[in-house]
């Protein structure tokens, strides 16, 4: 397989999942704020920081409004991450591989980035933002279910869900970020007098979990009641909820071990498994878990360069068979 | 009842379905009485179906604008096919074959001994002014003495209905994969006419090409690794280009996806590390394939690729040079080439051709230029054309004067009236001209496609048939009408 072919479906897996997520996120975000109390809501602008966008924001828009923000995360194709932009450049590397992907999934990146971009519009309107980040969302599953029903399942495929793996596990960590942007912690005291905010606690959690289409599947495995620290615990160490933290690189594991000069890279997955592991999630207020989410993407960081350098680069320098 | 043949213009012209109003050609009688037996609705159905299928398909070609980038767009296509009697076609693809042979022992012996400039059959002077002729090339020695693997050659119908080859493309000919997908989408649309009549079938190419290809490798007794190297997404044929590699199950490869080695052996960049590279399908032309060979400022191209190739660890598809013979000039000679090599007359006519290098022929055309159609040598897709009778008087002035300043780049044609056949224009038919592009694959044996692309000219009148100029294209039939 061409490295410059893995590199794109990589990529191609990457972005997609980035869109699908970047929708997840808008809306946990905006029934977060649905659900608060006016008094504590933080608005929109937490989600730049948290998508990594805040300087160019900054230099993009005068003030952090909603119409801005959500402009800025869905539809400007000025920000390299907007759900837009991603889905422009999941359509610039599924061109790159039209031999390669299945000719249904190239019509369907085709649409899927076509219509994002038409109903553009839809997702500054409060009452339609909704259906139009559910209808990414559904896109973006219905690719990736072709391309898992249509492709062969090897190499290219396996780079594939490399990307999808990676993206996702990185974009659930700032799904969870903006849980603990949102909110203190249950117990915080306001003005108004102590735990006040408790009632929320719950519900909040809930949405995070329906969010990431995980609700049923933490009733199914927890069987409690929904608490913050068994919510944290699912999310990020459970390994068979396929949006979890735990189960994602398990999975790049498993795709890792079956392509040629993993191993270092399969050791920095075992590492971040065990920290993982070590986390004890009971005592994991806010700051703390804002604190072990930025490590987390930095570990995911790592792990995709090592992704690049091993096979994306343009291997040996010196070709086999040189005098 | 959508489509009445007997109030269809044929007239003054060749046309491919009709002889005259009312009057269908035998090989065209089942395929006219179905189409006039369809409703106006059914026809507007199939019209649409067609569509369909071919936005489903995501058959495209790709326009590039500085403002949208790269935009795909649906292939325009007519649903109503062009017919060929099988016996006709017989003898087309002998023509083909024949013309096709003469001009890979052209290309071979001018990067040789020169035979046929030595014997004064053709001009020393042509050769030395030729834009497509490779210095670099000379000596050079390609598997079994074949350069033009790939030929696209234009042929046209004049009034009398004879068959005239206009133009033969031997760097990258495109459109083959229009041909298929044409045959694809006529299936869906039209199940019934095939099972009613004997069409030949197309399907073969990608596997014939495969073949063609295979027997270029270097390397014998293994599975040859074959690439098709593509300039990228903004070219107008990237389309065709992930086809092929597709249906071949090559790998569609950038320039920089390639590397050539010390040992200069091409190997491609794979997640494993290098792996060899056999046979190359280059869709890149000779200029951009090499910055050490050729133009240095390539970034499409592979450094050394034709260091590879003239040291036979490489098969390059076409050979780089093969061009020489893509000339409008060269054009004029080929039926002398066919005498020449072959002993034998040119099966298929070249459209009449001054060439203005010639005094006496300039004079000719610069005395008839509102009258003949100029071209000049090099250029393709349809550019740079001028058709005198429908030019002003200022782009007439224009082309004596580039004419006179540079005679080696320009020949004429009589104007040809191009065949007509009818196309569905809104719900009625009516006459547009086409032009043919049959394939012919070269190395140890020759395959000539089963018709070829048809492109058809939409705008009324005009006779340009380039997608890039409002062309459209039709399925082709070769129908074997006395099998029933």
């Amino acid at each position: 397989m061409l490295s410059g072919h893995a590199e794109s479906i990589y990529w191609l897996g990457r972005y997609v999942e980035r869109a699908e997520d970047g929708a997840r996120l808008a809306n946990v975000h905006a029934n977060l704020l649905l659900d608060l109390p006016r008094k504590y809501t933080f608005g929109w602008a937490p989600l730049i920081a948290i998508t990594g966008g805040a300087g160019l924001f900054a230099e993009l828009y005068r003030e952090p409004s909603e119409r801005n923000v959500v402009r800025f995360l869905i539809s400007d194709e000025k920000n390299p991450g907007s759900i837009l932009s991603s889905l422009a450049c999941a359509r610039e590397n599924a061109r790159l591989l039209r031999d390669l992907l299945p000719r249904e999934a190239w019509e369907q990146v085709n649409e899927l980035y076509l219509r994002a971009k038409q109903d553009a519009g839809h997702s500054l309107a409060q009452g339609r933002r909704y259906d139009y980040l559910e209808a990414v969302i559904r896109g973006a599953q219905q690719l990736t279910g072709t391309l898992a029903g249509t492709m062969a399942h090897d190499y290219p495929y396996d780079f594939l869900r490399l990307g999808l793996a990676l993206e996702r596990a990185d974009m659930t960590t700032r799904i969870i970020d903006v849980r603990s942007a949102n909110l203190l912690d249950g117990s915080a005291k306001s003005d108004d007098g102590p735990g006040d905010l408790a009632p929320f606690e719950t519900i909040q959690w809930m949405s995070v979990l329906r969010s990431l289409s995980g609700y049923q599947v933490y009733r199914q495995t927890v069987r409690g009641p929904v608490s913050h620290a068994d919510v944290l615990r699912f999310l990020l160490t459970d390994t068979r909820f396929p949006r979890s933290i735990g189960f994602c690189l398990a999975q790049m594991d498993t795709l890792l071990r079956r392509l040629p000069r993993s191993s270092a890279i399969t050791r920095d997955i075992g590492q971040l498994v065990g920290e993982l592991e070590r986390v004890d999630f009971d005592r994991l207020d806010r700051q703390a878990l804002h604190r072990y989410t930025d490590e987390l993407q930095i570990g995911f960081g790592t792990l995709h360069d090592r992704i690049s350098a091993t096979y994306f680069l343009t291997g040996p320098a010196t070709p086999p068979g040189s005098a | 009842m959508a489509i009445n043949w007997k109030t269809y213009p044929a007239r003054g012209v060749y046309d491919t379905l009709l002889a005259a109003p009312g009057e269908v050609r035998p090989v065209a009688s089942g395929l006219c009485a179905y189409l006039a037996s369809l409703s106006e609705k059914e026809v507007r159905d199939r019209r649409a179906a067609a569509d369909l299928a071919i936005r489903n398909l995501g058959i495209t070609f790709t326009v590039y604008s500085e403002e949208g980038g790269s935009i795909d767009r649906a292939w325009p296509f007519d649903i109503i096919p062009r017919v060929i009697a099988r016996g006709e076609w017989a003898r087309i693809e002998r023509g083909l074959r024949q013309r096709v042979e003469a001009l890979n022992l052209f290309i071979d012996d001018i990067y040789h001994d020169q035979r046929i400039v030595k014997d004064k059959v053709f001009p020393a002077e042509l050769l030395a002014d030729s834009k497509n002729f490779r210095p670099q090339c000379v000596g050079a020695t390609p598997a079994h003495g074949i350069w033009a693997h790939v030929c696209g050659s234009d042929l046209v119908r004049d009034r009398d209905g004879t068959m005239y080859v206009l133009e033969d493309n031997l760097r990258v000919p495109s459109g083959v994969s229009y041909m298929l997908e044409n045959r694809l989408v006529m299936k869906r649309v039209f199940p019934e006419l095939f099972e009613n009549t004997t069409i030949l079938p197309v399907d073969d190419y990608p596997s014939q090409l495969f073949d063609c290809l295979s027997s270029l490798s270097p390397r014998r007794g293994r599975r040859p690794e074959v690439a098709v190297l593509t300039p990228g997404i903004h070219n107008s044929a990237y389309f065709e280009h992930a086809y092929l590699a597709q249906q071949m199950g090559a790998e569609l490869c950038l320039g920089t996806d390639l590397v050539v080695g010390e040992d200069d052996c091409v190997y491609k960049k794979a997640i494993t590390g290098l792996e060899r590279v056999d046979v190359i399908y280059r869709r890149i032309d000779d200029l951009f394939l090499d910055p050490e060979a050729f133009n240095p400022d390539s970034v499409i191209g592979v450094k050394g690729l034709f260091r590879a190739w003239r040291n036979g660890k490489v098969g390059l598809a076409n050979a780089p040079g093969a061009g020489v013979a893509d000339d409008k000039v060269v054009y004029a000679f080929v039926p002398a080439m066919i005498r020449y090599y072959l002993d034998e007359d040119a099966i298929l006519p070249n459209v009449p051709t001054y060439k203005c290098v010639d005094r006496k022929e300039r004079e000719y055309v610069l005395a008839n230029l509102d009258k003949l159609v100029v071209k000049p040598a090099n250029e393709s897709g349809g550019y740079g054309m001028l058709i005198g009778p429908q030019a002003g008087s200022a782009e007439l002035e224009a082309f004596a004067r580039h004419i006179r300043h540079d005679p080696r780049n320009y020949i004429a044609q009589p104007m040809i009236t191009l065949s007509t056949a009818p196309t569905l224009v809104d719900d009625h038919v009516e006459p547009r001209h086409v032009d043919l592009r049959p394939f012919v694959l070269s190395s140890k044996a020759t395959y000539v496609t089963t018709g070829g692309l048809t492109r058809v000219a939409l705008r009324k009148g005009s006779t340009v048939v380039n997608s890039s100029q409002g062309g459209g294209s039709k399925d082709t039939w070769i129908v074997d009408h006395e099998a029933g």
